[in-house]
């Protein structure tokens, strides 16, 4: 069913008019009543859509066996504590909370409902009933940056990032250390606007750097304003991001990257309905097929595409790890000594930027 | 040099919808009304822009589309505080909401489907040295928003029909005991709010990013009715405002990607500006010997005949 904020109280309250369930997670259940709450509309072409794009893939798989509600533009903040407890009052055994500022409501929340299932993506507080889950976009990334790498004519690339939370910060890392292995002058200038949402200034954000002289364009922002501007100032190229954009700029999307929530979902989903369900920390990646590679774009020639594809499967089978040292930080210092790979606790909690990113202003 | 000019390109590109919201909203307030529902008609009009330009590709079409859906959104509020007597802060700030949900829902199957921006309005001849480009290089609603300030001034200040809007925003009672309809000139006032509001959220899809995207307009309606207060209801320092606001704006991001000269101001510096600037500004006005704010002082309360 289609629920927004806007009439989810109205059909909420209509829902708590029935009976609740008597549900006992942890028990064998026939149906299983899943939540998911989204920051932004799932019409946004980009994250949400794809988050969405999972739960349809519960609903297809497990079809009258679960039954799915959603709440989309869910503010980070207090309002999400209140439309956690709402989802978890109408029954709901297992939410997922999809977005990293989500985090705080659900810590909040959870204690009261020992018997739901939480699912919190790319946080870091777990407990008792408070899953993690978690996708390395950053492998996405790496596939990206050597595109970049190969096909920029300046060596600056421009990085749209919402929020300096690690997430982003890894993401540009893996970009312009798999740029800097085919070109080791390359550069790359992170932009933080603030928001995760506003397409205009996404867009003026691109045209900030397009004037300033980068050629490829990366985005970690909801939507597609940055790669129709980079289609309509002809530069070399830029990425989808959370899904695939080439709709909006056919020539110009370079490749995307996907995230395919969707195999998760349902294995929590099928854990839930066995009553095995226990909290988790995954972090899947490419090998997984949690994060997908878009079509290469008609412009990226053949021995990009070759040299792309050995980055994604060298990351599949596990022979290559773009945080692989020797890697230093933006001031010069030894950061990962070489041979060293760095752990996943390290990179998600990473606030420094390696050689070639200039330091945000 | 190129910097400097592909520079004022995106403060115009910024500062347009902005000062096509906040011209109407200064004519509304002028009438002793206050629509706070700027963001919401917003919206409307660029869904409704969005949809036709999607269908028909003609930007100017579109153009009218969203004056005609943000009309429409405005007699809804005209019809409960006008008529009606509601509350006008209460009715506006619920006609934001409503446009924000009326525009995702109507543009719920409109994703995923880029549009055409709109071409410049004069021909590419003129526009081919990049100081012409600077200057003639916009599409239409750019030098329309221009046009509408020397307009609304002229409207306001030199015509009879302007006095009479000003006179029935300033003291309803009086004007209506000599025989002018308050809550006509009023109407006619926030139809034309709508309109403006309207054309600003179509200018999005059209000027700015050609996709549609629910909150598109990220809250600049709101700022548009900021910088009436700021402009005090004067159409030249409005304009003033709109391109101070968005440069501010924009510079932040110029300041932000970029190196050299522009990083001598920090972004935060840059970010903060519109802020700045609102305080010294009100701050300027408190000072003046006669203490008037300039604010239509009929602004904002229902009119009820005593006669």
């Amino acid at each position: 069913m289609t629920l927004s904020r806007r009439n989810f109280v109205k059909v909420g309250g209509a829902a708590m008019a029935l009976p609740l369930l008597g549900t006992s997670a942890f028990a064998q259940l026939e149906k299983v009543k899943v939540g998911f709450i989204y920051v932004g509309t799932i019409n946004d072409n980009g994250y949400n859509y794809a988050h969405n794009q999972g739960r349809l893939y519960v609903e297809e798989h497990l079809g009258d066996k679960v039954e799915t509600i959603y709440v989309e533009n869910v503010p980070e903040g207090p309002d999400c504590e209140r439309v956690l407890r709402e989802l978890a009052q109408q029954g709901c055994q297992l939410i997922f909370a999809t977005s990293f500022g989500f985090g705080d409501s659900v810590v909040k929340v959870a204690p009261q409902f020992p018997d739901v299932a939480f699912e919190h993506a790319t946080g870091y507080m777990s407990g008792p009933n408070i899953g993690l889950y978690n996708a390395r976009f950053y492998e996405g990334r790496a596939v990206c940056g050597t595109i970049a790498g190969h096909m920029s004519e300046t060596g600056k690339y421009g990085y749209i990032g919402s929020f300096p939370i690690p997430e982003v910060v890894m993401g540009i890392n893996a970009f312009v250390l798999a740029a800097r292995k085919v070109n080791p002058e390359a550069t790359i200038k992170p932009v933080y606007i603030s928001t995760w949402n506003d397409p205009a200034k996404e867009a003026d954000a691109a045209r900030a750097m397009i004037d300033q002289g980068i050629d490829v364009i990366a985005q970690h922002t909801d939507g597609p304003a940055a790669l129709q501007v980079a289609a309509e100032r002809g530069i070399v190229g830029g990425f989808g991001q959370g899904a695939d954009m080439s709709a909006f700029a056919p020539e110009t999307q370079l490749t995307a990257i996907i995230d395919h929530w969707g195999p998760h979902y349902l294995a929590s989903a099928e854990a839930v309905l066995a009553g095995t369900w226990t909290p988790g920390n995954t972090w899947e990646g490419l090998k997984e097929d949690v994060v997908q590679m878009g079509p290469y774009g008609a412009k990226v020639p053949e021995d990009v595409r070759a040299a792309a594809d050995a980055v994604k499967n060298g990351q599949i089978d596990g022979s290559f790890h773009i945080f692989t040292g020797p890697i230093n930080d933006n001031t010069g210092v030894e950061r990962v000594a070489a041979g060293v790979t760095m752990t996943d606790a390290e990179l998600l909690s990473m606030d420094w930027y390696v050689e070639g990113v200039e330091q945000p202003a | 040099m190129d910097l400097t000019l592909a520079i004022i390109v995106t403060v115009v590109g910024a500062s347009t919808p902005i000062l096509i919201a906040a011209l109407g909203e200064l004519v509304v307030e002028r009438s002793g009304v206050l629509n706070l529902g700027v963001e919401g008609m917003m919206l409307i009009g660029a869904i409704a822009g969005f949809v036709v330009q999607f269908h028909t590709g003609n930007p100017y079409l579109a153009l009218l589309s969203g004056a005609a859906a943000g009309t429409a959104a405005s007699l809804i509020f005209g019809f409960l505080t006008l008529s009606l007597s509601a509350n006008q802060t209460a009715t506006g700030l619920a006609l934001t909401i409503f446009g924000t949900g009326f525009s995702a829902l109507a543009g719920s199957s409109y994703s995923a489907r880029p549009v055409t921006l709109m071409q410049p309005f004069l021909p590419v001849e003129i526009a081919a040295h990049p100081i012409g480009k600077v200057l003639f290089g916009y599409s239409f609603p750019i030098y329309f928003a221009f046009a509408m300030v020397v307009v609304i001034w002229y409207f306001l200040h030199k015509t009879r029909a302007g006095l009479i809007l000003r006179a029935v925003g300033e003291n309803d009672q009086s004007a209506h005991s000599i025989g002018y309809s308050v809550i006509g000139v009023r109407y006619l006032a926030v139809m034309f709010g709508g309109a403006m509001a309207g054309i600003a959220g179509a200018c999005f899809p059209l000027l700015l990013t050609p996709q549609w995207a629910e909150r598109m307009t990220a809250g600049r309606g709101w700022i548009a009715v900021a910088l009436v207060v700021f402009a005090s209801w004067k159409p030249f320092r409005l304009l003033a405002g709109a391109y101070l606001f968005g440069l501010v704006m924009t510079m932040e991001l110029y300041a932000k990607a970029g190196g050299g000269v522009l990083s001598v101001i920090p972004s935060e510096l840059w970010a903060a500006l519109p802020y700045l600037a609102t305080i010294v500004v009100l701050v300027l006005i408190s000072l003046r010997r006669d203490a008037s704010t300039n604010a239509p002082a009929c602004l904002g309360k229902p009119f009820l005949p005593t006669n």
